[in-house]
C-alpha cells in the first residue's frame, strides 16, 4: 500500500521537507555591483563639477542650436543613405553585372573609408577642384556649395548608404522566393511586386539594423565638429571657451545625446511592432 | 484552336534537360492532371505555361497567344518582364507551398490582385473577394493573417486569390502535397467544384483519385516527355507503356 512508503531513513513521502536552491553568491555578486555603483556616485557627488550649473547648460540656446543642427544633419545623413542603400541594394541584386560590379565597389570604398576621413576629404574638396561642373548644365564654385554642413551629410551619409545597401540586400534576400512567384503570378509587374510584397516583408528584417546605424549616426555627427560644424559638440565647446566649465557643458552634451538616442529607440520599437511578425 | 497548345517544349537548368519536347493541348473547360514520377518534368512544365520559367526551345500558346513573346510582322519578341505581367492577369496559379502573402490577411490576399494589378475600386473587389472566400468555405476567416490559418485553409484562400482575377486557366503544382493528410479532402472538394463549373485546369498532383474522378484527361510524364495520354480509365486503368505501367503499380 502506498502509505507504508518509507524512504530509506524511514520517512514517509508525504513528510518529506524540500529544501529549494539556495542563491548566496548572486547576493554577494549584487552587493559587489550595488556598491562599485554607490561609490562612483560618491566620487561623482565629491567632485570638483558645478552640477547646478548644468541645467543651465542643457538649456543655453547655443546648446539648444547645436541639438537642432544634431537632428537635422543626422536625419537627412540617415534618409539619404536610405534612399541610396536601395538604389545600390538594388544594383547588387541586379541581372546588369555592371551595374552588379559598380556597387560592390561603391560599398567596398564608402564602407572601407573611416567616416572622419571622408568628410575631412570633401570639406577640402575645392583644394583640388575649383568649380563643380556637369557640362552645359551647371558649374559652381566649390568653396560655396561645399559647406560644413554639406561636407558632413556627404561624410556621414555616403559612408551610411553603403551600410544600408548591405543591410537592404540582406532583407531583401530575406524574402522567400514563392512570394515573388505569387505576385507574379496574379500577374504584378516587378515595381508593384517589391512594393507590395517584397519591401513589407523585407521591412522587418531591415528595421532592427537601421535603427541602430541610426542611433550611431546621431553620435557620429559630432565627427563634424572637426570642420566647425556646429553641431552639439561643438556647441559645447563654444560655450565652455567662454566659461571653461568643460565638464560641466560635456556633461549637459552627453545628456542631450541619450535623450536623442533614448526617442530614437523608442521610435525603433515601435517601427518594428508595427511591421512585426502576423 | 485548343486553349493551351504546347509544342516541343524543352527546358534545361544548367546541363541537365529537365524538359525533352513536351507536346500537349488542353481544350476549353478542360481538365487535365498530369501524373508521373518525380523529377518527371510536371511542375517545371506548369511553371512554363506561367512563364514563370522560360524555355528553350519549342512554343507554348495560350487562348492564341504566345506565352512569353508579343508576335507581330512574322516574328516574335521576347516580352518585357512587365509585359509578361500582363499575360499573367489571365493564367491563375496555385502552389505547393500556399505563397500566400504572410503579412495582409485572407480577404486582402484576394483583394490584392483586382486592386493593385487590374486597378479596380475597393468597394466592388471586397464584395466579390468576400464572394469568393465564400465560395472556397473561409467567408468567417477574411479577418485571420496566412499564419493564423491551416495548411488547407491557406491553400483555399491562395485558390480564392487566383480566382479574383477571372482566369481563363487554372495552374495547380501539387497543391495538396505540403498538406497534412486529413486536410487534403477540403482543398480536392474546391478543386472538384471548380472543375464542375467549367474551369479549364492543369493539375500537377500525386492524387490519383482526385485525377480519376475529376479529370477529363491525364498525362504521363517521364524524364521530360509526354510518355502516354488519354482519359483516367484509359491511362489509369490500362497503361500501355511499361513506366506508366511500373508507377501506377507503386503509387495504386
Amino acid at each position: 500500500m502506498a502509505s507504508d512508503l518509507r524512504t530509506a531513513e524511514g520517512v514517509r513521502p508525504s513528510e518529506l521537507v524540500v529544501v529549494p536552491l539556495r542563491h548566496p553568491w548572486r547576493w554577494v555578486s549584487g552587493a559587489v555591483i550595488l556598491l562599485v555603483i554607490a561609490g562612483i556616485g560618491w566620487a561623482m557627488a565629491e567632485a570638483r563639477i558645478q552640477w547646478e550649473d548644468v541645467p543651465g547648460f542643457f538649456t543655453h540656446p547655443a546648446m539648444l542650436e547645436g541639438v537642432v543642427n544634431t537632428i537635422v544633419l543626422a536625419v537627412a545623413a540617415q534618409g539619404g543613405a536610405i534612399v541610396l542603400g536601395v538604389v545600390i541594394a538594388l544594383m547588387r541584386l541586379s541581372a546588369n553585372p555592371v551595374a552588379r560590379w559598380f556597387a560592390v565597389g561603391y560599398i567596398w570604398l564608402f564602407r572601407g573609408l573611416p567616416v572622419l576621413l571622408q568628410i575631412l576629404i570633401w570639406f577640402n574638396l575645392a583644394l583640388v577642384f575649383q568649380n563643380i561642373t556637369i557640362p552645359m548644365l551647371f558649374s559652381v564654385p566649390t568653396n560655396v556649395v561645399m559647406t560644413a554642413f554639406v561636407a558632413a551629410l556627404l561624410g556621414l551619409g555616403l559612408n551610411e548608404s553603403a551600410y544600408m545597401a548591405e543591410i537592404v540586400r540582406a532583407g531583401l534576400s530575406s524574402v522567400d522566393s514563392g512570394q515573388t512567384e505569387a505576385a507574379k503570378s496574379i500577374g504584378m509587374t516587378p515595381m508593384t511586386t517589391l512594393r507590395r510584397v517584397v519591401l513589407p516583408q523585407a521591412m522587418r528584417v531591415i528595421i532592427p539594423p537601421t535603427g541602430n546605424n541610426f542611433i550611431n549616426m546621431i553620435k557620429g555627427t559630432s565627427m563634424a565638429s572637426v570642420i566647425a560644424f556646429l553641431e552639439l559638440i561643438h556647441a559645447a565647446n563654444n560655450i565652455s571657451s567662454r566659461n571653461l566649465e568643460i565638464m560641466e557643458t560635456l556633461f549637459a552634451a552627453a545628456a542631450w545625446y541619450l535623450v536623442m538616442v533614448s526617442l530614437a529607440s523608442i521610435g525603433q520599437h515601435y517601427l518594428e511592432r508595427a511591421y512585426g511578425p502576423r | 484552336m485548343a486553349l493551351v497548345e504546347a509544342i516541343g517544349v524543352r527546358k534545361s537548368f544548367g546541363h541537365t534537360e529537365v524538359l525533352k519536347g513536351i507536346d500537349l493541348e488542353v481544350e476549353r473547360g478542360e481538365v487535365v492532371c498530369l501524373l508521373g514520377p518525380s523529377g518527371a518534368g510536371k511542375s517545371t512544365f506548369l511553371r512554363c505555361v506561367n512563364h514563370l520559367e522560360t524555355i528553350d526551345a519549342g512554343r507554348i500558346w495560350v487562348d492564341g497567344v504566345p506565352v512569353g513573346f508579343r508576335s507581330a510582322g512574322g516574328k516574335l519578341y521576347e516580352l518585357r518582364e512587365r509585359e509578361a505581367a500582363h499575360q499573367r492577369r489571365d493564367v491563375g496559379m496555385v502552389f505547393q507551398r500556399f505563397n500566400l502573402f504572410p503579412h495582409r490577411t485572407a480577404l486582402e490576399n484576394v483583394m490584392e490582385g483586382p486592386v493593385q494589378v487590374l486597378g479596380r475600386g475597393r468597394a466592388e473587389v471586397r464584395a466579390e473577394a468576400v464572394a469568393l472566400l465564400e465560395r472556397v468555405g473561409l467567408a468567417e476567416k477574411a479577418g485571420a493573417y496566412p499564419g493564423q490559418l491551416s495548411g488547407g485553409q491557406q491553400q483555399r484562400v491562395a485558390i480564392a486569390r487566383a480566382l479574383a482575377m477571372k482566369p481563363k486557366l487554372m495552374l495547380f503544382d501539387e497543391p495538396t502535397s505540403a498538406l497534412d493528410p486529413e486536410l487534403v479532402g477540403e482543398v480536392l472538394d474546391v478543386m472538384t467544384s471548380l472543375a464542375r463549373d467549367g474551369m479549364t485546369m492543369i493539375v500537377v498532383t500525386h492524387e490519383i483519385g482526385f485525377a480519376r474522378s475529376v479529370a477529363d484527361r491525364v498525362a504521363f510524364l517521364v524524364d521530360g516527355a509526354v510518355v502516354e495520354t488519354g482519359t483516367p480509365a484509359d491511362v489509369l486503368d490500362n497503361p500501355q507503356q511499361p513506366r506508366t505501367q511500373q508507377f501506377l503499380a507503386k503509387v495504386l
